[in-house]
């Protein structure tokens, strides 16, 4: 038996961006875990923090001005934060490798697909071009593009996006690495072209037995994969728990109200949708307290001042997290909304004086 | 509820050239819009659904003349759009207004939110007299949600979401009647995106507008509209109320686009039948002769036909279907499929 406790153990990580207008705390001290085979959804909105953790795990942070400030980030129980640029790279791939949103950004457009996925192997296993494109256009085929051998050198522009979406999955798991981290891959696509990605990235899973960190900001994605959820707000994490359980019953206030605030498929009850008011804050100018208490409805002194709340076990099994003073009220909150929210006033967005040119 | 037609659309077609080669003859066309035909009443909310690439943003540029249509017409109020010229067309214009997808790009970098919002006044200034323009501006932002002291801020002093009320706000300066919506909360986060689409349904119920919804998110068309247009490769193929469109849909596209969408519930994991559509969209250069859906259909294969042309039924292939009143099991809505039913 190995001799660490999860595959990849994200310990306090700190990270931050040192601007000209101020330095902006992007990662305050976010702790999680990824044990092997398992799917991590970390869910967010755009600011949260979450691309910046999976940029900090794989090493990839633009620097500057990003900043790994503090933490650990341990695979198979050694730091890859303490190693070397060399020894980095070297985990990059078959370790851990990463999948975009946005494809054509993410391929190079100069060069055919199956050449930049045969580059995994030629760098990585130094193996001779012509094996390399074997093995290229078998991933290709595994991935499921058609006429694979044909299309190897096509160029990026000639594909549609949920195929170059299947490319850059291919050169993901190329080298067979123990984790893929998916930052956002279905976000640019259509729902019948996201369910097929889906889909294959799950098969892909179990095939290969890989560890998958998603990150998303789609409900809906979430539930149908993830077996674990992390729930990031302004660079921290405010909920994490089995993915069953935060639906069932979701404890932090802002889990609460994303769940709320998503209209429903299945039925139209009219009325309003329960929006969360105000806004994300600033992260070059945090709210003091729970950088959520503007927002919270159940926002109380504490919660306005003094250090933000620390994610705290609320179960005995110790796979339920919530960093809210108010844990104890948010249990009895049932969040399935089943009738017509009543139109009282369009909110106000609390517009803050803040705001100027942040990120 | 709805009142009467206000806006009409004939026989839309879009085409445009694709140009080749040095001399850039032209060689073919893309059938953006082609052939739509729909009304909307006063005071409702159309949703137009669909994939990238069918068709549904160049259908609402259409509808307000920011293109000209190869064929068809667009009637307001009994007027035919495109055959009005001058004055006539601008005061038309003041009627049917529009809210980009991207609150990022359009708006202008380099004008001030008195500027952007106040700018149709510029245009159509018969609107409102020259004196009282910041104030109607001022209770513009106000009337969407932002404070009327930052009238003179740039866009990018604003948020996502506060950049998409600026640009509703801009949309409804003139009061118009209709307002086509772009997929306006498609940029921006779940949580500010339900403030957009509550304000939308605020000011529809405040200002009496009509909208045409145009977006992706099936969830967000089926809670703001009261009927549904759902299109593919610049057809619509199915059309009806509301609940007629997702609870009982007819045409086998409706169907596979409702059950890809992923439902955030993780106890109904595995009980979902999902259909999985082949694929990617055809060229709509080159669409499928017949019903343009037969090349990914995952009915027709299965109905066991004696006529079988490429896989599906003969008729598929050879008639394309018209998009008329079809059974759908409690009444009837309309539906461009032959097996609908």
């Amino acid at each position: 038996m190995a001799d660490y406790d999860h595959l990849l153990d994200v310990r306090d990580l700190h990270v931050e961006f040192r601007m000209r207008t101020g330095i902006a705390k992007a990662i305050n001290g976010v702790s999680f875990y990824l044990d092997e085979k398992e799917t991590l959804a970390i869910l967010g909105e755009s600011g949260s923090g979450k691309s910046v953790t999976a940029q900090a795990i794989m090493g990839i942070l633009d620097s500057p001005p990003g900043f790994v400030t503090g933490g650990e980030v341990l695979f198979q129980g050694v730091d890859m934060l303490k190693m070397s640029r060399k020894q980095r790279a070297a985990m990059r791939g078959p370790k851990i490798s990463m999948i975009f949103q946005d494809a054509l950004s993410a391929l190079n457009p100069v060069f055919p697909v199956g050449w930049q996925i045969a580059e995994m192997f030629r760098i990585h296993h130094k193996t001779n071009s012509s094996d390399a494109m074997k093995a290229a256009i078998s991933l290709m085929e595994q991935v499921r593009i058609p006429a694979a051998r044909q299309r190897f050198k096509a160029y990026p522009h000639q594909f549609s996006g949920g195929m170059r979406q299947r490319i850059m999955i291919a050169m993901a798991i190329a080298l067979d690495p123990w984790i893929l981290i998916a930052d956002e891959p279905t976000t640019a696509l259509d729902v019948t072209v996201q369910a097929q990605i889906m889909a294959l990235l799950k098969e892909l899973q179990d095939e290969h037995d890989m560890g998958l960190i998603l990150i998303t900001h789609d409900l809906g994605v979430v539930a149908n994969v993830a077996d674990r959820i992390a729930v990031m707000y302004a660079g921290r994490l405010v909920e994490t728990a089995p993915v069953v359980d935060v639906y069932g019953q979701p404890r932090h206030p802002y889990t609460i109200g994303l769940l709320e605030s998503v209209p429903r498929l299945d039925t139209k009850l009219g009325g309003v949708l329960p929006a969360i008011g105000g806004l994300p804050p600033n992260l070059l100018a945090m709210p003091s307290g729970c950088p959520f208490n503007p927002r919270c409805r159940f926002a109380v002194d504490q919660c306005r001042q003094g250090t933000p709340p620390p994610l705290e076990s609320l179960d005995a099994k110790g796979t339920r997290f919530a960093a809210c003073w108010r844990v104890a009220d948010t249990a009895v909150v049932d969040w399935r909304v089943d009738e017509p929210v009543p139109d009282e006033r369009v909110d106000d967005m609390g517009v803050d004086d803040e705001i100027g040119g942040w990120l | 509820m709805s009142g009467e037609v206000i806006l009409e659309a004939i026989d839309l077609f879009k085409y445009y050239p694709i140009k080749t080669g040095v001399i850039q003859h032209t060689t073919g066309h893309v059938r953006a819009v082609d052939g739509v035909s729909f009304q909307l009443h006063a005071g409702e909310t159309l949703g137009v659904v669909g994939e990238s690439g069918c068709g549904k943003s160049t259908l609402g540029r259409l509808l307000v003349s920011l293109e000209n249509p190869t064929a068809g017409s667009v009637l307001f109020d009994g007027v035919d759009v495109y055959q009005q010229t001058g004055a006539a067309m601008r005061r038309l214009r003041r009627d049917i207004q529009i809210v980009f997808q991207d609150p990022y790009t359009s708006l202008n970098p380099r004008k001030t939110v008195g500027d952007i919002v106040g700018e149709p006044f510029d245009i159509h200034p018969e609107a409102v007299p020259k004196g009282s323009r910041r104030a109607r501006v001022q209770e513009l932002l106000e009337l969407v949600g932002l404070s009327p002291e930052h009238i003179n801020r740039y866009p990018h002093q604003f948020s996502g979401g506060q950049r998409q009320r600026i640009g509703v706000a801009r949309g409804i300066a003139l009061n118009p009647k209709v307002l086509v919506c772009d997929e306006p909360v498609s940029a921006l986060d779940v949580s500010v995106q339900a403030q957009v689409v509550n304000l939308l349904e605020h000011l529809q119920k405040e200002l009496g507008l009509a909208y045409i919804f145009i977006a992706h998110d099936l969830a967000v068309v089926r809670h703001i509209s009261d009927r549904v247009a759902v299109m593919y490769l610049g057809k619509i193929v199915e059309m009806g109320d509301e609940t007629q469109i997702y609870d009982h849909p007819t045409h086998p596209y409706t169907q596979a686009l409702l059950s890809a969408v992923p439902v955030p519930d993780p106890t109904l994991r595995g009980t979902r039948q999902q259909i999985m559509l082949a694929g990617d969209v055809p060229s709509p250069a080159n669409p499928p002769s017949g019903c343009r859906f037969h090349t990914r259909c995952w009915k027709a294969p299965a109905l066991g036909a004696t006529d079988v042309k490429d896989g599906v039924p003969a008729v598929c292939v050879d008639e394309e279907p018209e998009l008329i009143d079809r059974p759908d099991g409690v009444s009837f809505h309309c539906s461009a499929c032959h097996f609908a039913g």
